[in-house]
C-alpha cells in the first residue's frame, strides 16, 4: 500500500495466515450480512452462483458497499456489474485483481 | 454493407408510407373506440417490417436496431398505438436475435418470423411482485409427455389478444429463487389467456392491454438458454428504452408540427403581425430540440457497445443508469411537449375534430412516465447511485 491504512488483510500476512483465506472469509461475512440469503453462506460453495442462491440486485449493492469498507477500496466501474458479483469466487478474484493494482 | 443500407432505407420509405396513409388514417378511431391498430399492424407485417431484423443468413433483412428506431420515429407520428405495438414486438425480436444461440430452436422459431411475420407480446409484469420485472413467481414447471408448463397472473399484457406469440418470464424451475428467471417463447395454440381486467384508460387505448392469467404448454426448447438478467441488462432494457423515446419523440415532434400549423394560420390571417403564440412556439422548439438530443444520443450510446467484446458494459450500472436516465428524460419531456403544444394552440388544440387538435398526443403521452413508473426507475437508481461512480 502506497498511502493510508493497510486493509485489514494485510494485517494478517504477519500471523503467516494465506490471504487469499482470510479475503474468502470476508468477503462470505458480507454476504451472510448484507445479500439476505434464504440459506447460510456456509452451505454455498465459492463457485455458487449468488444470484440463483436468491440475492437481488438491491441486495448485491449493499454486498459492494460492505466490501468497499470491509477492504477500505473502491470498486471502479467497471467492476460494477452483475458477473463481478455473482459468486463468492468471483468477488474474490475482483478484490485480487484490484490488490494487484493498488500495490503495483 | 451499401445493399443493407439500401434495404434499411427502403423499409423506412416504406414504414412512412404506412405510417402516413394508413396508421395516421385511422389513428382517432383506434383512440376513440380503444381498438386494436390492426389495418397498421397487418400493413406492417405484409410489407415485411414485423421480421426486419431476422439476420440475413437466416433468411431476414437483418435491420439494425438503429433502422427500426427510425421506423418507430415514423409511426409515434402518426399513431402512438401503432407505434407502440410495432416497438415493443420488436423490443422481443431484437432480443431473441441478439441472444440466439447456435442450433437452438430459436433459429427455425426466425425462420418462421421471416415467412409468417409473426407479431410477438411480453409478459412481463407479474401480480405480487410490486412492479419488479427482475422477479417471478410463476415458474417453468416440468409437465406430463416431456413438455414444460406455467400459469402467470399478469397485471397488463398488451394487445396479448391479438399476438401470435408470447415471450414470457418466469422462475427457471419450480425449485428456483424469485431472481433467478428465464424468458420462454410460445404460439398462441400453446398457451391460452383468460382477461382478468378491463383497458379503458386515458391514453395508448390501442394496445388493448388488460390484465390476463396466461397458462402455457410447450416443449422446454423455447426456453432462451441465457439468464434473463443478463438478456435484461444487455438488451431488452436498453432497446425498450430506446425504442420507446423513439416513438414519444414522433409523438412530440407530429405535437409541434401541430401547434406549428396552428402559429402559421394565424400568421396568415394577421400579416405583417407576429401572434403572441409564436413566441410560445419558439420556446417549444427549444424543447423539442432537447428530446431529440436525448433520443439520438441513447441510441448513439448503445450502439457504441452493441456488439463484442464490449458488450458487457451493457452490464455495468452506469450503462443501467444511462439508460434509465434516458426513459426518465424521454418521457417526461414528451408529456412537457406535449403540454406545450395545447398551450399554443388553446381551445383550437383542445377541441377533438381540429387540425390542431393535441388531445390524442397528449393523452398517449401521459403513458410514458407510468409504463413502467418513473417512480420505480428512480428507485432503482437510487440504489444503483450508493456505489456507481463514474455517472
Amino acid at each position: 500500500m502506497s498511502r493510508g491504512a493497510p486493509p485489514q488483510w494485510s494485517l494478517q500476512t504477519s500471523t503467516n495466515l494465506p490471504i487469499p483465506d482470510y479475503m474468502n472469509e470476508t468477503i462470505r461475512k458480507a454476504v451472510e450480512d448484507h445479500a439476505r440469503l434464504p440459506v447460510p453462506v456456509s452451505s454455498l460453495a465459492d463457485d455458487d452462483d449468488l444470484y440463483q442462491a436468491g440475492m437481488t440486485s438491491h441486495a448485491s449493492v449493499n454486498v459492494m458497499l460492505a466490501l468497499e469498507d470491509a477492504f477500505d477500496i473502491e470498486f471502479p466501474d467497471r467492476m460494477l456489474k452483475r458477473s463481478v458479483f455473482e459468486s463468492v469466487a468471483s468477488i474474490q478474484a475482483a478484490l485480487t485483481e484490484l490488490q494487484a493494482e493498488i500495490l503495483s | 454493407m451499401s445493399v443493407a443500407v439500401d434495404r434499411e432505407q427502403e423499409l423506412l420509405a416504406t414504414v412512412r408510407t404506412i405510417a402516413k396513409d394508413v396508421a395516421a388514417a385511422n389513428a382517432d378511431d383506434v383512440d376513440r373506440a380503444g381498438r386494436f391498430p390492426t389495418e397498421s399492424i397487418d400493413a406492417l407485417r405484409g410489407a415485411g417490417a414485423l421480421s426486419a431484423p431476422v439476420p440475413e443468413a437466416l433468411g431476414g433483412g437483418g435491420a439494425s436496431l438503429g433502422a427500426i428506431a427510425a421506423c418507430c420515429h415514423e409511426l409515434g407520428r402518426a399513431c402512438g398505438a401503432s407505434a407502440m405495438v410495432f416497438a415493443m414486438h420488436h423490443i422481443q425480436l431484437l432480443t431473441i436475435v441478439r441472444h440466439l444461440e447456435r442450433d437452438s430452436w430459436f433459429q427455425s422459431y426466425l425462420h418462421r418470423q421471416v415467412a409468417e411475420g409473426r407479431l410477438i407480446a411480453s409478459v412481463t409484469s407479474e401480480v405480487g411482485t410490486g412492479g419488479d420485472m427482475a422477479r417471478s413467481i410463476a415458474a417453468v414447471t416440468p409437465a406430463e409427455d416431456g413438455l414444460v408448463s406455467f400459469e402467470k397472473q399478469a397485471p397488463t399484457v398488451s394487445y396479448g389478444a391479438y399476438a401470435d406469440d408470447l415471450l414470457t418470464t418466469l422462475r427457471r424451475a419450480p425449485e428456483s429463487e424469485p431472481g433467478d428467471q428465464v424468458a420462454a417463447l410460445t404460439h398462441s395454440d400453446q398457451h391460452s389467456l383468460e382477461q382478468t381486467g378491463s383497458w379503458d384508460v386515458l391514453g395508448m387505448r390501442g394496445t388493448c392491454s388488460p390484465g390476463s392469467v396466461v397458462r402455457a404448454r410447450f416443449p422446454a426448447e423455447q426456453v432462451l438458454a441465457t439468464p434473463f438478467a443478463k438478456v435484461a441488462a444487455e438488451s431488452m432494457v436498453p432497446i425498450s428504452h430506446i425504442l420507446w423515446s423513439h416513438l414519444w419523440l414522433g409523438i412530440a415532434e407530429d405535437a409541434f408540427d401541430r401547434s406549428r400549423a396552428f402559429v402559421k394560420a394565424a400568421a396568415k390571417r394577421t400579416p405583417g403581425v407576429t401572434p403572441p403564440a409564436a413566441q410560445r412556439l419558439s420556446r417549444l422548439s427549444g424543447q423539442v430540440a432537447l428530446l431529440r438530443g436525448l433520443v439520438t444520443s441513447g441510441l448513439r450510446d448503445f450502439e457504441a457497445c452493441a456488439e463484442g467484446p464490449s458488450r458487457e458494459q451493457l452490464s455495468t450500472m452506469s450503462m443501467g443508469l444511462r439508460f434509465n436516465n434516458l426513459k426518465i428524460a424521454a418521457s417526461e419531456q414528451t408529456r412537457d411537449v406535449c403540454f406545450g403544444a395545447l398551450d399554443v394552440c388553446g381551445i383550437m388544440g383542445f377541441k377533438n375534430d381540429t387540425p390542431f387538435s393535441v388531445g390524442r398526443h397528449l393523452r398517449d403521452a401521459l403513458s410514458a412516465p407510468l409504463m413502467i413508473a418513473n417512480e420505480r426507475i428512480h428507485q432503482t437508481n437510487a440504489g444503483l447511485l450508493l456505489i456507481a461512480k463514474e455517472v
